[in-house]
Order: structure tokens, then C-alpha cells, then sequence
């Protein structure tokens, strides 16, 4: 009799278990299609695509292209130079955010200074108001500069353009100061008792300890310019950085698109971001979840 | 436990910040006010012809586009946010109550966060192909007929069904992990209890789990309200810069509030388009924050039980 009923509760952890699992094994599918689509397409042939209907879900070893469609994806917009570029703007914007972010978590977390609290509202109440609402005034502004202007723009221009409003955050501001925050203030009060300065304290103290910090606010920001594609598109069209590049050299036009060659360069631009996020998922999930409880 | 004041060493810090947000963040936003108000506003002068008070908002309003944008942006945002949050939840649920394999199906939900929104619509576009697409291929085992998603001359419900089927696929990495990070705080206790008295699975996730997560729910939902209301880049990815299926009408476009405002910013030469696009982001503004101010009013009496 009890042996009847653990059997039966056994079977139905076995049932729950299979359920579960394949709940969670059909959801990861949906998820992963995208990308086995764009790999699978572009390992086919121009060919291949056009002439199979419906197309095979499975590519045979002998139809296999490996290096066909990225080479001529490649070569078909100066991929080279605007990845270049993208790295650029990536590397200036997120030195710049990282000092101008450290800098201003630290008087905000460590220094008492007047209006320090109504300062701080006012600095993350704008991150409730919709970006759009400061590009118009930022496009204006950076023609009024000079960084643009419907005759052209010089390279160093462009740079100035796409980088300039990206120097600093507030939303990486009020990351930081959370993670300075959580430095004890005794740490601060004995390294003031042995004569150490603000400055150094800062550096050698609070910068490493908030590192992990920092890192993901590198990442992040990394990211961002990688995917950036509305901002460059308004001031620096003649200048693409990555994602502008992808989305316009292989326009479809009505013609023959080449799907195979447009799915690789959709691989090219994914597989940097894939792989950044493979390797340092600690970092950005931290990030994540800390933005979910922001509030 | 801070020391006296020291209001110009903190001017020192703050000031590379604060000059940066002053010029690109602040004025902006007061600027933006001051265009919606401009009278025949020219760009390439920098001239207006006095003010007006709601005369951009008119325009704005009444070009038909707008009725279009906003019919487009509350479907995208009221179908694919509860969706999204219904299915993440139960995906965290299901998640957390297995112990193998989490590691790796956590990384797998959470790849759609860190891609390219631009490369995965171009990936979603090719897999909603009438001829070469993936869905289709699959609606045949069911002996269903090729149905053109998003080609030439797609019909506007296909071509938002697709966007939707994106949209969903988009926003569920971020609330799983947002989820996922609840449900682990949720302390172990309720369960134990649960155990003890021999409560039903399905108990558990409605007496114990969803209560206890619904602040994040609700949070996790009105966030997602605002994000959604400002599709567009999705949009761009699946579509291209002319947010429809080729051959269709403007009447048939998918274009967004958000693409209202970038329209306008687009023919900013032409008299009055900047006041425009400052007007509709103005519009867009207010919407997102009855969505915040709701939040903050409800969170204010649910956040503590």
C-alpha cells in the first residue's frame, strides 16, 4: 500500500520532470532559430537559396559553403573601415564615460557638497524621458558645431559627432555610486587618519574595489556603439559605423537579394556581441539585474 | 559619516560630467519644449516666425501618419508585453525548479539581450520569406498554403503578426533574468511549508510564487509598457527604412511614434518638420510617463506586504 503510493508521487515527479523540460526545450528552440537560420542560410549557396522550395533545414556536407557568402559579404561594403571606425568611437566614447562616470560617482557617494541630494533627483529623473526627446536638440547642437552640415563633414567631424554626446551616462553615473556606496566608510575614515588624499583614495582604493563594476559598464557601453545605429545614420551618413552598414548595403531593392551573402554579414556583425557575451557573462548579467531592481 | 562640506572639490569631480549632461542632456530637454512652441520654424535659417501654442501639435496629430503610429505602437506594446511577461514567467518558473542544465538554458534565453537588433529583424524578415522562409516551410508539413509575411504587397496584419512574433522574441532574455534573480531571493521557507502540508505544485505557483513576485511583475510590465512604446528599431531590422512591406501603402505601414519623430527629424529642412519632431516627442513623453506615474502610485502601496 505505501509502497503503491511512493511509486505513484516517483511517477509523477517523472511526468513533471519530462514536462518541464520539454517547456524549457521548446522555448530555448524558439530562441536559437534565428541564429541556426542565419548560419544555415549563409552556408548555402546563392543557388541553393533560390532554387529550393520550401529550403532544406539541414545542410549536406558536400553543399556546404563555408567561406563563399562571408567573403563576398565582406567585400561587398568596406566592412574593414567600418569596423574600425565602430571600435573607434566604441573605445573614445567609453574611456570617456568610464573618467566622467568615476569622477562623478565619487563626489556623489564619498563628498558632501550642497544640493548633492536634489542634483542626484534631477540626474536620474531624466532617465525616464524617451532619448528621441534629446536627439533632436543634440542634432541641432551638433550642427550648430559644425560637426555637420548638409555640405559634408570630415572624418575627424564625424568623430567628434559620434562621440561627444556619448561621454558620459547617466545611468552608468548611478550604477557606479551604488557600487561605491557599498565601500564602508571605515575604510575612507582610516585611509583619512594615515594622510591619504581624495584623489588617491579614489584610484587606489575605490577604483579597484568597484572594478567588477566597471567592467560591465566597459561592456555595456562597448555594446551599445556596436548595435548604434539611428544616431550615426542622422550625423555621420557618409561615415557608417557597423550596423548602419549592414542594414544598407544589402537593402532589398525587389531584385535578387542574396540572402545567403546578407545572412552572413547579419552573422559577422552578431558574432563579436555572441562571443563578448560567452566570455564575460558574469559581467553583463550583473548589469542586467541591477538595472531590473534600479526601480 | 561624511566630512564637512567640500563643495569645491565636488565641483571638481562633477564638473567634466556636468558639462557633458548640460549640453547634451538638459538642454535638450528644455530646448525641446521651446521648438514645439516655434511658429514655421526653418532649420537651415534658424528662424521662426514667432510662437505658437499648440499649432505643431496639430500638425502633428492630424497627418495621418500619427493615427497609423499610434494604433501600430499600442498593438506592438499591449499584445507583445503580456505575452512576453506571461511566457517569461513561466520559462523563470520553469527554470528555476530544475537543477541540471540551468546554466545552459539561462545563457541560451538570455542571447536575444546582447544581439543586434538590425541582424536578428534581417534574420526574422528571411525566416518569414513566403518562398524561402523557415515558418512556411513548417506550415507546409501542415499542408498550409505559403502565406506572405512580410514580402511584396503583405497585408498589414501579417506583416505586424511577424513584428509581434520579434517583438516577443526580444523581450523575453531580460525579464527571464529579471524573474529568474526574484524567484531566487524568494525565500526558501513558503516552500518548506508548502512541503510540509503537501500543497499541490499548482498552489505553490499561484498562492505563493506569483504573489510574492507580482511587485516585480508589475514592475517588469510597466517598464516593458514604456520600452515598447518606443519600437523602432526592430522595426528598421525587419522592414528597412520604409517600416512596410515593399509595394504596400502608407496606410499599411508599421511606422511607430518613435517614427513619427525620426520622419519629421528627417525632413528637418522643410518649414516647421523640427517643431514637428520635437512635438511628437513631446507626445511621446507624456505617454510614457502616465505609464511611469501609474507605477509609482502602485508601487508605493504594493512594493511592501
Amino acid at each position: 500500500m505505501e509502497n503503491n503510493t511512493m511509486n505513484r508521487t516517483r511517477i509523477r515527479t517523472i511526468i513533471f520532470k519530462v514536462f518541464v523540460y520539454s517547456f524549457l526545450v521548446g522555448f530555448a528552440i524558439f530562441v536559437l532559430i534565428p541564429f541556426y537560420w542565419m548560419v544555415l542560410t549563409s552556408f548555402k549557396s546563392f543557388e541553393q537559396v533560390r532554387t529550393e522550395v520550401p529550403p532544406s533545414l539541414f545542410i549536406g556536407f558536400k553543399d556546404l559553403r563555408l567561406i563563399e557568402n562571408y567573403a563576398s559579404a565582406w567585400t561587398a561594403a568596406p566592412y574593414w573601415e567600418y569596423m574600425l571606425r565602430t571600435v573607434t568611437v566604441a573605445a573614445i566614447s567609453t574611456v570617456g564615460t568610464i573618467f566622467t562616470t568615476i569622477f562623478a560617482a565619487f563626489a556623489f557617494a564619498r563628498l558632501n557638497f550642497k544640493g548633492r541630494d536634489l542634483l542626484f533627483l534631477a540626474l536620474i529623473s531624466t532617465m525616464m524621458i524617451p532619448g528621441e526627446m534629446f536627439v533632436i536638440t543634440n542634432y541641432i547642437t551638433v550642427s550648430n558645431l559644425g560637426w555637420y552640415t548638409p555640405l559634408g563633414q570630415t572624418q575627424f567631424e564625424a568623430m567628434l559627432a559620434l562621440t561627444m554626446p556619448f561621454m558620459t551616462s547617466v545611468f552608468y553615473l548611478f550604477f557606479l555610486r551604488q557600487a561605491f556606496k557599498q565601500i564602508p566608510d571605515e575604510l575612507y575614515l582610516a585611509a583619512k587618519v594615515d594622510g591619504t588624499s581624495d584623489w588617491k583614495y579614489l584610484w587606489k582604493i575605490m577604483v579597484p574595489i568597484a572594478s567588477p563594476t566597471i567592467i560591465t559598464i566597459i561592456i555595456l557601453n562597448a555594446m551599445g556603439t556596436w548595435s548604434a545605429y539611428i544616431w550615426p545614420k542622422l550625423v555621420a551618413a557618409e561615415y557608417p559605423l557597423v550596423t548602419n552598414g549592414l542594414r544598407e548595403a544589402y537593402q532589398d531593392f525587389f531584385g535578387m537579394v542574396n540572402y545567403s551573402q546578407q545572412m552572413a554579414a547579419a552573422l559577422i556583425v552578431t558574432l563579436p556581441l555572441l562571443i563578448v557575451f560567452l566570455f564575460l557573462k558574469k559581467y553583463i548579467m550583473r548589469g542586467v539585474s541591477r538595472s531590473g531592481i534600479k526601480g | 559619516m561624511l566630512e564637512k562640506q567640500s563643495n569645491l572639490k565636488a565641483l571638481f569631480y562633477l564638473a567634466p560630467a556636468m558639462v557633458l549632461l548640460s549640453v547634451f542632456t538638459f538642454y535638450p530637454l528644455f530646448n525641446a519644449f521651446f521648438l514645439a512652441f516655434l511658429k514655421d520654424y526653418e532649420f537651415l535659417l534658424r528662424s521662426a516666425r514667432g510662437f505658437t501654442i499648440l499649432g505643431n501639435f496639430k500638425n502633428v496629430i492630424t497627418d495621418p501618419d500619427f493615427g497609423i503610429a499610434m494604433k501600430n505602437t499600442s498593438i506592438i506594446t499591449f499584445i507583445s508585453v503580456p505575452i512576453s511577461v506571461i511566457v517569461a514567467l513561466l520559462i523563470s518558473v520553469a527554470l528555476n525548479s530544475v537543477k541540471k542544465l540551468q546554466g545552459a538554458f539561462q545563457t541560451i534565453f538570455f542571447l536575444p539581450y546582447v544581439t543586434n537588433a538590425i541582424a536578428i529583424g534581417m534574420a526574422f524578415a528571411f525566416i518569414f520569406h513566403a518562398d524561402y522562409g523557415l515558418l512556411n516551410t513548417i506550415l507546409g508539413w501542415f499542408g498550409i498554403n505559403p502565406i506572405n509575411w512580410v514580402g511584396l504587397n503583405a497585408s498589414w496584419s501579417n506583416a505586424m503578426f511577424a513584428l509581434l512574433v520579434y517583438t516577443v522574441w526580444g523581450g523575453l532574455a531580460f525579464k527571464i533574468m529579471v524573474f529568474l534573480s526574484g524567484l531566487q531571493s524568494i525565500d526558501k521557507q513558503y516552500y518548506d511549508a508548502a512541503r510540509v502540508d503537501a500543497t499541490p505544485r499548482r498552489r505553490v505557483l499561484t498562492r505563493i510564487t506569483i504573489p510574492l513576485l507580482s511587485p516585480m511583475i508589475f514592475y517588469i510590465t510597466v517598464t516593458s509598457f514604456i520600452g515598447a512604446f518606443k519600437a523602432y528599431r526592430t522595426i528598421i531590422g525587419m522592414f528597412g527604412e520604409t517600416l512596410r512591406p515593399p509595394g504596400t501603402l502608407s496606410k499599411d505601414s508599421l511606422i511607430t511614434i518613435v517614427g513619427l519623430v525620426y520622419d519629421a527629424l528627417a525632413h528637418a529642412d522643410a518649414t516647421g518638420k523640427m517643431s514637428e519632431a520635437a512635438a511628437a516627442s513631446i507626445i511621446l513623453f507624456s505617454i510614457t510617463m502616465i505609464f511611469t506615474l501609474i507605477q509609482m502610485q502602485i508601487s508605493k502601496r504594493r512594493v511592501h506586504f
